[in-house]
Order: structure tokens, then sequence, then C-alpha cells
């Protein structure tokens, strides 16, 4: 059984809480006292039906005020995959919770309502799907039933959304027909729409191929630890663990270690288990080379004809999640694969507008939730690739020297 | 482009992916943060997570103390089991007692006998005491719906206080452990893990858990509606009836609040087809301390709870 993540976006008004009360419930993935719970939690609230997003709003000032604070994970699985939902909230930090349930997900749900078709933010969060290069999209055409099943708003709304998705790079794009409330085209398909003949939710979630979307082509194994047991029994013992972030490693590769670019080759892959001849992204093993040369956490192994780019400058697209703006001249934290050093924010080309995809150029800081195009140098060089080649050797978090707080993620382009 | 004509298949199962994934949190602890610990109780989760620790660093020695909060209310497999394995795998273990700080005045019994609550300030007093300013957590999210929405690096101030509305965000597996001094990090390497993942890597890994866990004779009572073992720590009062019958613990926490349940699940395969079939959740069928209020975790963990 393989492992699919996903995130939903969408607000409650679009009935998100809903859907994924419903695949929850129809996959048999509530338990019967948390249903309990939240049925009892309703009556308290004063509400005439089961509020099936006090599922998924479990905090207290939630519960209190009726919205939700932050990024939600839900656990389901079927008989043909397990899935981890990553729910994030609609309306309050839209940007910072989209772009880190996005960040993990192989796949995004984007529900819009069919009698208001696309709204602003269906756009919005279509665009944060493909900032974040998520690799399958599922636009959920949410309460058919509240048009009656017509063919019609479906095509329109699916058409408006294709042209506009045209200018994004969005990579596959399937578009569903459903009624939440309701449970057509869910997890079962629906009778009420014989004119839709593609897959229902879950069967599609069951269904997506994934294995292609990992890259298994560009060798890369960010150490992230060195382990040496200084015991008797393994008295030269000399490993470098690490998860690959892309490609394969096999035994007798011939290596190169960055930044220093020395050459060696790798004499064993090592787990707990006992040896591998090879490994691919994202396992977890323990590396040899044949040669005894100075690594440590941050240096990447990889292939000598298939290097990442080592460089101090970084151009990058960046979502800011700082209280006070992001402005040129900024010193941060940078961490990136393994590798943490300071950052110094050289300038900002640009912000871009999420709604519009307007680039606003004479605009000088990011606010927060704000995202926009940025030039950092590194006080010691990172080993890049580009965000849309690889999402482990692209991305990078930053910062915040004094308050340690995490301000920005960014996407290297 | 150097792939063979006949790729192999590359895909991980899900346990493969989970096991990837919290073997690399768990590095990643140990490069970033000078002094961690790894809490331990004996229950299943911490010993899983205690395995896939000892996996991270093979083949040399788990590089951090064991840190077990002893609450005095054990079962005493447990403890035994706990004692096997320190030995077995050679490790460091702290002990945090719950009796000691009830004798030097520092806690004080609840009327209700349970030290669920009381073990916090054990806990954080523990670690204050070794300089701890990590500690690794078995906690999982799909347990309960605080936990749902904390991360896998949890930030805590320098009270040990967890502040929902202020966590860091957490992008792809880029963990910030960054703290100032007297403030800590929780790390929770089973997050995305379920109740049944952990069945499954118990059975694919061949993992020993205390007897406990599988069905055996007991003497138990019922109370509000859950199985309680009499003995010493827990005795019927008037009007509960005592009676042997087959039972076994989903969870091992404070044993005068751990409820067992019906079963006939003695093996791990059983115990296996029980859980995928369970109706009810862990915590909702054998934890006391749960049903307090609907947000009686998330308060226990503003206090500083794991």
């Amino acid at each position: 059984m393989d492992l699919l993540r996903f995130a939903t976006a969408g607000s409650v008004d679009d009935g998100k809480s809903t859907l994924i009360g419903r695949l929850l419930y129809d996959s048999k993935s509530i338990f019967s006292d948390q249903l309990e719970g939240v049925e009892r939690a309703s009556r308290d609230m004063g509400s005439e039906y089961t509020e099936l997003s006090l599922l998924t709003d479990g905090l207290r000032a939630e519960r209190e005020q009726g919205i939700t604070i932050d990024v939600a994970y839900r656990y389901f699985a079927t008989p043909v995959r397990k899935f981890i939902i990553a729910d994030t909230p609609g309306h309050i930090q839209y940007t910072r919770n989209m772009v880190t349930g996005a960040s993990t997900a192989d796949l995004a749900i984007v529900l819009v309502d069919a009698r208001k078709g696309l709204v602003e933010q269906s756009r919005r969060h279509a665009f944060l799907v493909s900032l974040l290069q998520v690799p399958h999209l599922v636009l959920a055409i949410n309460k058919m039933d509240l048009v009656g099943y017509s063919q019609q708003v479906f095509e329109e709304i699916r058409r408006d959304f294709t042209e506009f998705a045209a200018k994004l790079r969005i990579a596959d794009l399937t578009v569903i027909p459903v009624s939440a409330l309701h449970g057509d085209n869910v997890v079962d398909r629906s009778a009420s729409m014989p004119w839709y003949e593609g897959a229902s939710l879950l069967n599609h979630l069951e269904n997506v191929y994934i294995a292609s979307d990992r890259n298994l082509v560009d060798g890369r194994f960010p150490v992230q630890h060195v382990i040496r047991p200084h015991s008797h029994a393994h008295h030269d013992y000399r490993g470098y663990a690490g998860r690959i972030a892309g490609g394969v490693m096999r035994t007798g590769d011939e290596v190169i270690v960055l930044p220093s670019g020395l050459p060696s080759r790798i004499s064993a892959i090592e787990t707990a288990d006992g040896p591998l001849d090879e490994a691919f992204a994202p396992m977890s093993v323990t590396v040899r080379l044949e040669d005894d040369i100075d690594i440590s956490r941050g240096d990447m192994i990889c292939r000598p004809h298939n290097q990442p780019k080592v460089s101090q400058d970084i151009e990058a697209m960046v979502a800011w999640m700082g209280e006070t703006p992001l402005r040129a001249g900024q010193k941060l934290t940078i961490k990136h694969t393994t590798r943490t050093t300071r950052a110094f924010v050289k300038s900002m080309h640009y912000e871009l507008d999420v709604n519009t995809l307007h680039r606003n150029e004479s605009s000088v800081e990011l606010g927060l939730n704000a995202i926009g195009r940025v030039s950092l140098r590194t006080t010691t060089p990172l080993l890049t690739d580009e965000y849309r080649r690889n999402r482990e050797t692209g991305g990078f978090v930053l910062i915040d020297e004094h308050t340690h707080n995490t301000v920005g993620a960014g996407m290297i382009v | 482009m150097n792939d063979l004509p006949e790729t192999p298949r590359r895909i991980l199962s899900q346990l493969e992916v989970l096991e990837s994934e919290a073997i690399y949190i768990i590095r990643e602890v140990v490069a970033e943060i000078e002094r961690p610990a790894m809490m331990f109780s004996g229950g299943k989760d911490s010993i899983v997570m205690l395995h896939l620790a000892r996996k991270a660093f093979a083949p040399a020695r788990v590089p951090f103390p064991i840190l077990h909060v002893d609450t005095g209310h054990n079962f005493p497999e447990v403890l035994a089991f706990r004692d096997k394995v320190v030995e077995q795998l050679e490790l460091n273990l702290v002990v945090g007692s719950v009796q000691d700080a009830i004798d030097r005045g520092v806690v004080r019994e609840e009327p209700n006998g349970s030290r669920n609550r009381i073990q916090t300030p054990v806990l954080l007093e523990t670690a204050e005491k070794y300089g701890f300013n990590a500690l690794l957590g078995g906690a999982r999210r799909d347990e309960e719906k605080a936990r749902a929405k904390e991360r896998v690096f949890s930030f805590r101030d320098e009270f040990g206080q967890w502040d929902p509305k202020k966590q860091r965000p957490e992008l792809w597996n880029l963990f910030n452990a960054k703290v100032h001094l007297g403030e800590s990090i929780r790390v929770f390497p089973l997050s995305n893990w379920t109740e049944l993942d952990i069945w499954e890597y118990i059975a694919a890994e061949g993992i020993e858990v205390p007897s406990i866990y599988y069905a055996h004779e007991r003497e138990v009572f019922e109370r509000n509606g859950m199985l309680f073992a009499a003995n010493d720590l827990c005795r019927p009062t008037a009007g509960e009836e005592t009676k042997v019958e087959s039972v076994r613990y989903r969870t091992v926490g404070d044993a005068t609040l751990t409820a067992a349940v019906r079963s006939q699940a003695n093996t791990v395969q059983l115990v296996l087809e029980e859980v995928a079939s369970t109706r009810i959740t862990e915590r909702g069928a054998t934890r006391g301390d749960d049903r307090v209020s609907e947000a009686a975790m998330e308060d226990r963990k503003k206090e500083g709870y794991f």
C-alpha cells in the first residue's frame, strides 16, 4: 500500500469541511466516539445539524469562534491507499497555511461553489498550488445539487478554470462535479449526473499515478549527520547519514562531494537492516565512501556529471509569513536541505498579486502573506536545483535571527 | 539517464515512507540540538520510536538519554520491559519520579488519585535538571484533535507551554530547531503514524511490546463504561463488581486511569485485525484523562504536557 498526501483548499462556505467529513465518513474513517463528540458539541452550540467541521476544528478558540486557525492533519485509508489530508483554512492566514499544507502534498483539491463559479479565492488557491508545484490538482465543483446537477453549469466553470490555469504551471488537472452534502461523486459515482463519465473523487485519489512525481534522475544526497560509533567493534567506521533528496544512488557509483568538489566512490549503502545495492528518494540511509575525505552536515554527495548549482546568489519566489515586512538589506537565517547559513536580502524585484498575477515592481516590501521575487546573497554557498525540478533541493525557509520564528518560504527559480 | 533499460519499481510502501520520515526527524534533532532526550513510557508508541532511533544511528548506539517520567502508577509488566530494553540497548536512562516530587512537596496528589496532570511539572523539572532542550515524544496526530494541529517540531516557551496560535509554519521537511536559552522544542517523529500503522510496523519488524497489549485473563470491574483492572492502585468501590475477563490494553498510561478492552487478540496478527476493524479511537476507549472535556488534551499541552 502506498501513501498519498493531499491538501484541501477552500472556505467553510464552499463545503470543504463537509467534503472531508464525507470522505472520512463514507470510507468508515470516523470513529463512533469522535462522531458522538461532534454531535454533542454541535448540540451545545445550538446547531440543528451535526457540524462535521468540528471534526477538524479541535482547538478551544476555533470552537468558540467557529473559525479554523491552523492546518489540521487527518488520516484515513482504503484498501488501496493510505491518505494524509492537510486541511488548510481558507480565510485566516490563508497564504501561510496553504503554502505549508501544499509544500508536502502530492495533490491538492480546490473547491468551488457551483452557484458562484470561480471567485477570487479559487484563482488564488490554484495559483498557490502551481507556485508550490503540487503535481496534481483536482477542481471539485461542489453543491451541484443546488444547480440542478446541471452539466451546463459544470462545463462553464470548467472552461473558465481551464482558461485561467493555462497561465499557470499545472501539470495535471482533473475536474469533478460533486455534492458533498449528498455524497454525489465523492465516494460513489452519482446517479444524478449521468453525463459525467469520470471517476468519483475517492476513486481518483486512490488511482492517481504519483510514482513518477519524484525526481529519480538527479542524484542528490544531502549529508544530515556523520555516524562515528566510537566503539571497539566499529573502530574506524565513518558513515554519512541522510535522506536521498533526488535520484538513485548505487553501491560502486562514482560520486563527487560538494562544495569541496572531491571525488570518491560509494563503497556501501547501509541501513540497520543490512546493506543495499541501490537506494532512491526519499529513503533514509547511511552512505559510506571509499576515500577518507572531510565531509560534514550540509555537504552534498552527487554524481560528477549531474551536479546542482553551487552558489551564494539565490533567486527565488518568497512567500512571507513574518509579522514585520521583508525588505532589501535585511539579514536572515536560511535553512536549505541540511545546510543552515545566513542570508542577506540584496533586492526585491516585484510583489505578485496572487489574485490577478500582476507584478507590482514598485513594491518595496513584502508584508504578511505576500509573495514576491527576491535576490539573496548567502554567507556560504548553497547546493541548489530549480524548485520546479526538485522540491527538496529547490525549497528553503527563512528564519528571523532574533525571534527564531520561521518567517518565509522560498522557491528557487 | 543512467537508468537500466528495465527500470525497477521504485515505490515505497506507506510504512517505508513513514519509517524514512521518522528516522530523518530523529537524526535532524541530534544534528541540530545540543542536549536532546527521548521520552519513554514503555508504551507501544515510545517503543516504536526507540526502535527507529536505534535504526537511525546504527551501528552506533542511540546518542541521547531516555527519559521516563515514573508516575508510580505503573503496570509492573511495563517497568520490567523498560529495564530490559535499557540493558539490551545500553541506554542511558533518566527517571523523573512523581512520588519523589510529591514527597518533596513539589506537586500535590489530585483528589481523584490520578497522576496524569501532576506528571507535567515533574517532566519539566527533570528536563531542566539535566539541561535537556529538546524532548522527543511518541505522540501521534491521529490520537486527538489538538494534536492534529501540532507541529512535528513543537516550540515551547520557558515554562514548557504550548501556544497553538504561535506555532511556526512547517514547510517541506525543513524543521526549525532554533530556540533561545530556557526555551525548548518537543519533537514528534511519529506525527503522521496512525494506531494501525504502529501495529503494522510492530508486526513487520517483529518488535517486542509489553505483554499487556495482548489478550490475557485479568480481574476487572466496570466504571464509567470502561473496564479497569482491580489491583492495589485501583480498587472497585461498593456496587462495582469484579470478574475475570479476557482483556488487553490499547494504550499504556497512568494505571489508575487506563482501561482495558475486552479482547481475544493474543497475537500481533489478531491485534492488527482488531485495530483495523475497531470503531472507537484508542483514547476514547481507554483513557479517563481525555474524557474530562472537549479540550482536555489542549489544556494539558498548554501547561507543558507532551
